[in-house]
């Protein structure tokens, strides 16, 4: 059993017999993490350098933990205490990283196709862990994961992806995946933060209106309004757009049947989730976060082989 | 091919294994069975069926042992994991590893290594159905043998289902 693939770019690049594989053995590290000792020496001879031009806590703690369950070694890079606020090219940065004998890049970055660009350039294998409005491809692999565990199977399932569809690379990874992998998709927000053309380009429907969508969906996967990315004005205020598209306990109690809630993190509590549904035996935030432990242990160990030839 | 246990062999040799097994441990008083993965965990399940059949042993459990993430060979391929599942505390126990064939002794290596990190046994004692002897790289033996076998390196001896799901032990030239 392989990957078709020595790097994880996006889901776009993976065949859904990939996702399947990465799923199933992240199901054995989730076993792997119970053990009183929750480590396997299976990376004790790779090292993983993880670089994060953009800011972060789950996905780099998840990263970090990950790597070491595996007895990788790992080196961590933070743009704003490196040479990169020198002026350093990121190529540079990671060319000379390389030198010093690195197997792995984690990278997240600010700009669309940076891993691409890496993986073009320089022989380790590249993991993307988020790259400007394009991709995050472990985060949806983690939500396909969480819903996978509680649905028993993915094909079928009802997924709506709720919020700034525009400026989010959960929602468009998630989209590969869920359409790959036989689910139904429905995207919800304002108009102004739903792509265009989306429904004719990607295999989703477009909803505008959020109450029609949780009466139709098992799963809402809550996206973040991205405050950092709004430079233009998308919608007039938080307090609109919690008015039409926050979730809140009187909506899901007025719902024929429970929802599950998702949320890739962080939350703004308040804006597109009240903390009564957040915190709620109705969401599995959580769980996502536990999961995405074993799931990037998936990735890594399946991405491992292919430098050493 | 060859054919070494038939099945209603096999069933004599997983009989002997067991009485064997009784006879050192009698009620299997604080003793746990783990089964290595694929093979040992084979064995392992018809070992509980004949065991099962004893005094106050008929919830007698197997746990599943899987080396995948501690192999020494593994750069060399990707394997797929099996399933890995313990269901019981390990802690101060006698444990019994079972495994269909010894042969270098590093799946047994692995194995102990994937046991400490489930806990502190008192004891851990190896039964295998059949021991190749003269291929060991590693100073391992096992405690209770079905049989032992003289076969050349190249040589492959595993448990294979019959069309009726009955287990053989075949050897097989590569």
């Amino acid at each position: 059993m392989q990957l078709s693939t020595r790097h994880l770019l996006g889901i776009k690049e993976l065949t859904p017999s990939d996702i399947s594989l990465i799923l199933s053995t992240a199901e054995q590290f989730k076993e792997v993490l119970q053990r009183p000792v929750k480590k396997v020496p299976s990376l004790r001879d790779v090292t993983i350098v993880n670089l994060f031009y953009e800011n972060s806590t789950r996905t780099r703690f998840s990263f970090e933990l990950a790597q070491k369950r595996l007895s990788a070694d790992t080196l961590n890079f933070a743009a704003s205490s490196s040479s990169a606020a020198k002026g350093e090219t990121l190529l540079d940065t990671v060319n000379n990283i390389l030198s010093m004998k690195v197997d792995m890049v984690v990278i997240r970055h600010s700009a669309t196709g940076a891993p691409h660009f890496l993986a073009q350039h320089i022989p380790a294998a590249i993991i993307n862990a988020g790259d400007g409005i394009n991709e995050h491809p472990t985060q949806a692999l983690l939500d396909a994961f969480s819903i996978q565990e509680k649905f028993g199977e993915l094909k079928g399932r009802k997924v709506a992806l709720i919020g700034d569809i525009l400026h989010s690379r959960v929602a468009q990874s998630n989209i590969h995946l869920l359409n790959k992998m036989g689910a139904e998709v429905v995207v919800c927000g304002p108009p102004t933060l739903i792509p265009k053309y989306i429904q004719s380009a990607w295999n989703v429907t477009v909803s505008y209106n959020l109450k029609e969508t949780l009466e139709w969906c098992e799963v809402a996967n809550v996206l973040r309004i991205q405050l950092e990315r709004q430079n233009q004005v998308l919608f007039s205020s938080l307090r609109e757009y919690r008015l039409h598209y926050g979730i809140n306990r009187e909506l899901l109690d007025g719902l024929p049947k429970p929802v599950t809630i998702m949320h890739p993190g962080p939350i703004n509590r308040g804006v597109e989730l009240d903390s009564d549904v957040a915190d709620s035996h109705q969401s599995i935030i959580l769980q996502q976060v536990e999961n995405g432990v074993a799931v990037r242990m998936a990735v890594l160990y399946l991405l491992s082989n292919r430098n050493i030839a | 091919m060859k054919t070494i246990l038939n099945h209603t062999e096999y069933l004599t040799a997983v009989e002997s294994l067991a009485q064997a097994l009784l006879a050192k441990h009698p009620g299997l008083e604080n003793t746990a069975l783990v089964g290595v993965q694929q093979g040992g965990v084979v064995l392992g399940w018809d070992l509980v069926r004949v065991l099962r059949k004893e005094p106050g042993l008929k919830d007698l459990e197997l746990g599943l042992l899987d080396i995948t993430f501690y192999r020494d060979d593994f750069r060399t391929s990707i394997l797929a994991p099996d399933r890995m599942n313990i269901p019981f505390s390990i802690e101060e126990k006698n444990v019994i590893l079972i495994d269909d064939v010894l042969f270098t002794g590093r799946t047994i290596k692995a194995a102990l290594d994937v046991l400490l990190d489930y806990g502190r046994p008192q004891r851990v004692e190896l039964l295998v159905l059949a021991d190749r002897k003269e291929h060991r790289q590693f100073p391992i033996q096992a405690d209770y043998v079905g049989l032992t076998i003289p076969t050349t390196k190249d040589q492959k001896v595993k448990l294979v289902s019959d069309e009726s799901g009955g287990q053989n032990l075949i050897l097989r030239d590569s």
